[in-house]
């Protein structure tokens, strides 16, 4: 159970490989990768800045996993998060779950992004060819994070 | 009290953080924003609409009706955005 925060990119690779290391039980490793795109609502996206809220972010996401270890039967979790301004086809987040079978990682997997973009306090704020702006919280990532019901 | 204050509501304000000593009428998250309110323009703007902002008290999210308490850290933000 790992929680990171920090202004680094990580390799993917060496992370996933660490997190299976040694547990021959793991039968199964789901994985989310967020990237910085290159457009938003139609406009040219330079760069991507993340702000968040040092100590109640670790917490809230130290939260999160323990949830999910608690619906599903998981070897190991892993999230990764950067702060700090990115550019377009930079890592933003990794999120990373081991279980003896796949249904259980790739749902953990799941719920864990789901959750992390409407509970962690994290804000973006995007440069683009119109200026900068803060990126608005969607209601779609509501609707994904309700459907796994409540705490 | 120790305020923070982050994204466009720090923008807004004009600063990450703050200390300081409501009166004895500040007693939940509601009195306190009434109270930063009518600190100057940049809160009015600030909280302007309080249903764009979301409120977290000793780093647990709350409601408006939350009490606060010399010593809580409380902190203004809008809804998240990470991920």
């Amino acid at each position: 159970m790992t929680v990171r925060v920090q202004e680094a990119d990580f390799d993917i690779g060496a992370e996933l490989a660490s997190l299976t290391a040694g547990n021959t039980a793991v039968g199964g490793l789901g994985v989310f990768v967020g990237l910085v795109r290159d457009v938003a609502d139609g406009t040219g996206v330079s760069a991507l800045t993340l702000e968040h809220y040092p100590g109640m972010t670790e917490k809230a996401l130290e939260g999160i996993e323990a949830e999910a270890r608690d619906r599903w039967p998981l070897e190991d979790t892993l999230i990764i998060h950067r702060v700090g301004r990115m550019l377009p086809g930079d890592n933003i987040v990794l999120v990373a779950c081991t279980s003896a079978h796949r249904q259980a990682a790739l749902d953990a997997t799941t719920f864990l992004i789901d959750w992390l973009k409407t509970k962690a306090p994290f804000w973006k704020r995007e440069e683009t060819d119109q200026g900068e702006r803060w990126v608005d919280a969607r209601e779609s990532d509501d609707q994904a994070a309700a459907r796994w019901g409540a705490p | 009290m120790k305020l923070l204050y982050f994204a466009w509501v720090r923008q807004r304000i004009g600063a990450g953080t703050e200390e300081v000593t409501p009166p004895t009428e500040v007693t939940d998250v509601a009195t306190l924003v009434d109270w930063l309110r009518a600190r100057g323009p940049g809160y009015a703007e600030a909280f302007k609409d309080t249903r764009a902002i979301r409120c977290a008290v000793n780093h647990t999210y709350v409601e408006v009706d939350h009490p606060v308490a010399a010593g809580d850290e409380v902190a203004f933000f809008p809804p998240v955005t990470g991920g």
